[in-house]
């Protein structure tokens, strides 16, 4: 299980960056939007697998809270879209 | 090594490989819709089935309670904020690849954002 999480965390790593390299490219206000909403999902993913590494389940609150905030910030990202335009 | 350890490693690792193809998606993806396109779908079952993973791997009443509080409220929200963003941008007139071959909302009268 151990070297399954380290593979599993480099994965992730990997697949942040390239989220985050997304986010930094130029690119319509929609398209960071987008990265950003998977950015935090990699992150909840990292996170989850991060517990399961270290057999301990105190960080499963922070894994609710930050799905809850990418939701309420994608859906605020867009409606301050559908108003100002992209 | 037991039977659900193994589980729960094919199970994490099948939802990373959905979560890295996202990732990858979001580069080589034309424009906006097809980028959502690939985000959209592993953000729900790539983390589905990692989130799986971790319950077998953690066992015990409330991590598994609150993993599946997780996974319930993403399958919930995760169509909605796909289809938020989407309209939005359409709505906002983001520009479509030169590939597409048809436009359905082209000539919709509220696809428009308000002058």
């Amino acid at each position: 299980m151990n070297i399954v999480t380290a593979i599993a965390l480099g994965a992730v790593t990997f697949a942040a960056l390239l989220a985050l390299a997304r986010l930094f490219r130029p690119g319509s206000l929609a398209d960071r939007v987008v990265a950003l909403d998977t950015l935090l999902t990699t992150a909840v993913v990292g996170i989850a697998i991060y517990s399961a590494r270290i057999g301990d389940g105190v960080y499963l609150d922070v894994l609710l809270v930050t799905s809850l905030v990418a939701f309420v910030g994608t859906v605020t990202m867009a409606r301050y879209i559908e108003r100002r335009g992209a | 090594m037991t039977g659900l350890d193994i589980v729960a490693s094919v199970l994490v690792l099948s939802g990373v490989a959905l979560t890295v193809t996202a990732a990858i998606g979001l580069h080589r993806f034309p424009d906006v819709f097809a980028r959502m396109h690939a985000a959209s779908k592993p953000a729900s079952l790539g983390l589905a089935l990692t989130l799986i993973g971790t319950a077998l791997a953690l066992g015990g009443a409330d991590n598994v309670t609150k993993l599946l509080l997780v996974i319930a409220f993403q399958l919930i929200t995760a169509p909605i904020a796909a289809h938020m963003v989407g309209r939005a941008a359409y709505r906002a007139g983001t520009e479509l690849s030169s590939d597409t071959t048809k436009d359905e909302l082209a000539d919709a009268p509220d696809t428009q954002l308000d002058p």
